[in-house]
């Protein structure tokens, strides 16, 4: 019996604009496997990200049901929510979300902080993530003194503070250059192989297809189809060369 | 089935955690923090230099200096008159007005950062302490700041308009305690600029803070100012 890490269950999401109701999410119903690496591509406005936020606890679903490690999501306390965000999940963003005023340190510190980490063991951590995706001579930037590849690498970092079971991307590399874009995947992906993390990425990047277990393709708020990676074929030419 | 452990409630942060939070913050948007306490300094100031200036006029009045000096009001004998008190009750509106406007303000450009935090596992208590914390200390030293410069504004004021008889008459305790509330002294004046700057200043910017921390974190960090 497979390890199911996220299932939905018919999850609807409805946006009220005024008088209009934009459906978003139309009645997903998807089911996860823990140490996945799953894509959810989709055109800009397919409902991929709201999907995103849905499984992450980053929003609540309209109709329909979340279920993380087997349990209801919508049956949380607000404590417990917070918990899961804290210790379940790394969540890695297209904008990058660092705190501004917080260095790449004290930004891969914060979700120890909340967890309640004993200050020297947290600064340990940080400083070994920090190095384990190459910023170890950057540690105290502020991230506005570091380019948008090097911003991803830290929220990486902060995502896995907590050893989290799941890793949230949502459109990581659609800020990056292809290189600085592979980088980020390969980085992704080398925590998915090595440590076994569920990783759920939306996507259109045709890049990180190629490391995908399965591709979720949603369109107008639905799941159109999923693929499995041998039945796609991938043509990802050479773009750049080398830096 | 290796994980499919329950889901611990979150812990509460040491309240030290939270004040090395809030003050790392300001220091380092030192900046942007100066301009926020500025309108705050600038509302008290105000205020505190009207009031002020009134209380002057009115001490002299109750020491017998009145008759010699031309540009007090005709209403003296009542106390403090309607103009005064509506030239108070404007610089206080114009102090509400200015404090909330620029607290909401930074907070609002802050929204995605409380929807990053939330997502990193803060709790909404944790948020709105935040901001308290942070905003008080900005309401606070603001509002100090800005009573000091409109008490030195009503003093060089009444300097120009009564010379050194000021000091003899200064009003540093209500002239007539019985003429109510527009009439504190300037001691406890003082006290109640920096009591309304901090008031103010945490009412302003929890109010949104509060309401930023409830949203879930996907709408919160959508939100572009």
């Amino acid at each position: 019996m497979p390890d199911i890490v996220v299932k939905t269950e018919d999850v609807v999401k409805e946006y009220r604009m005024g008088s209009n109701v934009l459906r978003a999410l139309d009645g997903i119903n998807i089911e996860i496997q823990r140490g996945e690496y799953i894509s959810l591509m989709g055109p800009s406005g397919s409902g991929k990200s709201t999907l995103f936020n849905m499984i992450g606890a980053l929003d609540r679903p309209t109709e329909g049901e979340v279920y993380i490690d087997g349990q209801n999501m919508s049956h949380l306390s607000q404590r417990q929510i917070a918990a899961f965000r804290c210790h379940r999940v790394g969540y890695i963003f297209q904008s990058y979300n660092l705190l501004n005023v917080r260095t790449a340190h004290g930004n891969v510190t914060l979700p120890m902080i909340f967890a309640g980490i004993p200050e020297k063991q947290r600064n340990e951590k940080a400083e070994r993530l920090l190095d384990k995706v190459g910023l170890g001579d950057r540690m105290y930037h502020l991230p506005d003194e570091l380019s948008g590849g090097q911003r991803q690498r830290v929220a990486i970092a902060r995502a896995l503070a907590n050893d989290p079971s799941i890793i949230l991307a949502d459109e990581p590399t659609a800020n990056l250059d292809t290189i600085t874009g592979r980088e980020i995947i390969d980085l992704i992906k080398q925590l998915n192989t090595e440590q076994g993390v569920t990783v759920i990425s939306a996507t259109h990047d045709l890049k990180m297809l190629d490391v995908s277990d399965r591709i979720v393709d949603i369109r107008d708020g639905l799941v159109e189809r999923i693929r499995n990676r041998d039945e796609i074929e991938i043509e990802v030419g050479e773009v750049g060369g080398h830096e | 089935m290796e994980q499919q452990r329950p889901i611990e409630e979150q812990i509460d942060l040491p309240f030290l955690e939270s004040l090395r939070i809030s003050f790392q913050s300001l220091k380092i948007r030192f900046g942007r923090s100066i301009i926020t306490t500025a309108g705050i300094t600038l509302g008290i100031a105000f205020l505190v230099s009207v009031w002020t200036n009134n209380e002057i006029e009115f001490a002299l009045q109750e020491s017998g200096r009145s008759s010699e000096i031309a540009n007090l009001d005709e209403a003296s004998e009542q106390g403090i008159s309607t103009k005064d008190i509506w030239l108070i009750i404007m610089s206080l509106i114009v102090c509400v007005v200015g404090i909330a406007n620029s607290m909401l303000m930074a907070v609002t450009e802050r929204f995605r950062e409380i929807g990053t935090m939330k997502c990193l596992g803060a709790l909404d208590g944790f948020v709105v302490r935040l901001f308290l914390l942070e905003s008080g200390f900005q309401g606070f030293a603001g509002a100090l700041i800005g009573a000091l410069i409109g008490l030195l504004g009503a003093v060089i004021l009444g300097l120009k308009n009564y010379g050194l008889d000021l000091f003899f008459y200064f009003p540093l305790l209500p002239a007539r305690p019985e003429n109510g509330p527009f009439q504190l002294g300037v001691l406890l004046l003082i006290l109640f600029g920096c009591l309304l700057g901090m008031i103010l200043a945490v009412i302003g910017s929890s109010f949104p803070a509060w309401r930023a921390a409830k949203l879930p974190p996907a709408e919160a960090m959508r939100t572009e100012v």
